[in-house]
């Protein structure tokens, strides 16, 4: 993906902000698996897996894996201290009846309108549409956390998604390795900007069209 | 009380073509090893398999892929398998993919006899389907039609011999869903227990659902991050 540890740092630590106190949180795999190191544990958040944990812990030391305790990637982890196993319908019912307060996921491109591709590439390999649907529709806040541009060096935050959409009107906020723009009403927002890049970078290297909060904050 | 343990030669004799078959797990976590090898030694074809996911190439129900014996396969994920994939591009392997919380919510409803059941879940276009919909008080809705199998086959920590269930950490998933939705439920269990030995309050799945337990041969792969 091309993302050095530091940027992937910044851009974790930045959408930990984004959860308020004992909020229920699920990280998506890719990207925002990342953020899982970066959560303050006096927080109080409780992360949850859609395969059937609520409190999950860090990854475990090499040699104390339990090969029955993992997350939805399939790799080992551990529970946390009132943390929970549960089976697959009581996850989704988690995640659809609207108890996530915040889901981040990766993308393959969000619209100005807030529309999330982050499933298929026609054409490419196809793994199925997984857990994303219901969270992308139903999370109180979606965060997309993905790199700004694609391999090919296009903008991934465009006018109108060209792949295969995951869900409309979903996006509240993307996080890349440049900036952080919020999608509201009017459209997007651009309100902080990664150092060590320029605004003018941004807006170069973004198709959709942003429009400048006040004041920009720069990180 | 009726006493489920049964043999290795009784469960290949089950297996028959064309069979639908639920398979229980979530990346190779929970999915049965000793029942996924009778199945394979059955060299049963044009199986239609309901599972999560098509684990790994050599982990659980990954390894029905390589000899054909699956026709189609009802799922959310296939991303961890490339044979799967392969099988899939060149024609040799139907998929039907679904998101996860609506498979399971179908495969929920056949097994607690319900036809199907509404979501507002929109899907249809992304996955290219026709899906039929209504709407009730301006919400348009989609009717999501149930699954069963004639087979499922479930992995369990303990049993006892009625075929209670007791599942271990995150091997739960799919299993008690699925325990419910089949003609034949076949239970794997590491332990088997005497009746009693199993304390009511910690039974997951009780054993009305539960039509033969096996005792488990162990799991017969290494994980994916070993």
């Amino acid at each position: 993906m091309g993302l050095g540890i530091e940027q992937i740092k910044k851009m974790a630590q930045r959408a930990e902000l984004e959860m308020q106190r004992n909020s229920i949180v699920n990280l998506g795999i890719g990207l925002p698996s990342y953020v899982t190191d970066y959560i303050r544990p006096e927080k109080g958040i409780m992360l949850q897996a859609e395969n059937g944990i609520l409190g999950m812990g860090s990854t475990p030391k090499k040699g104390y894996e339990d090969p029955m305790i993992c997350h939805a990637g399939g790799l080992p982890t551990t529970i946390q201290k009132g943390g929970s196993f549960f089976d697959s319908t009581q996850s989704f019912a988690m995640i659809r009846g609207g108890y996530i307060d915040v889901a981040i996921l990766g993308g393959l491109e969000v619209s100005e309108q807030g529309d999330l591709a982050n499933w298929i590439i026609p054409g490419k390999k196809v793994s199925g549409i997984g857990g994303a649907i219901e969270l992308a529709q139903k999370a109180k806040k979606l965060i997309i956390m993905m790199t700004h541009q694609n391999k090919n060096g296009q903008s991934k935050i465009v006018k109108r998604c060209q792949l295969p959409l995951t869900a409309e009107k979903c996006v509240n906020m993307i996080i890349t390795e440049k900036a952080v723009i919020h999608v509201s009403k009017r459209g997007l927002e651009l309100k902080e900007i990664f150092l060590p890049y320029s605004l003018e970078e941004v807006l170069q290297s973004t198709e959709a069209s942003l429009y400048l909060s006040p004041t920009i904050l720069r990180r | 009380m009726i006493n489920k343990e049964t043999t290795e030669k009784y469960i290949r004799g089950l297996f028959k073509h064309g069979q639908t078959i639920m398979v229980g797990g979530f990346g190779g976590i929970g999915n049965p090893p000793t029942l996924l090898k009778l199945l394979k030694q059955s060299s049963t074809s044009s199986l239609t398999m309901i599972s999560n996911d098509a684990a790994f190439p050599d982990i659980g129900v990954g390894r029905l892929f390589s000899n054909n014996q699956v026709k189609q396969l009802i799922t959310s994920h296939i991303g961890s398998n490339p044979l799967a994939g392969e099988k899939m591009l060149q024609g040799d392997l139907q998929v039907e993919f679904c998101p996860q919380g609506i498979l399971m919510e179908r495969i929920r409803a056949g097994g607690v006899g319900l036809p199907a059941f509404l979501s507002n879940i929109q899907y249809a276009e992304a996955l290219n389907l026709e899906k039929e919909k209504i709407e009730i008080d301006d919400q348009v809705l989609y009717i999501e039609k149930a699954l069963k199998a004639d087979i499922a086959l479930i992995y369990a920590k303990k049993s006892d011999r009625f075929g209670n269930l007791f599942y271990e950490s995150t091997a739960i998933n799919t299993a008690p869903v699925m325990a419910m939705a089949a003609t034949i439920t076949i239970v794997e269990a590491e332990e088997i227990l005497e009746l009693g030995e199993l304390q009511p309050n910690e039974i997951m799945t009780p054993g009305i659902f539960v039509n033969h337990v096996l005792l488990s041969k162990g799991v017969d792969w290494k994980w994916a991050w070993e």
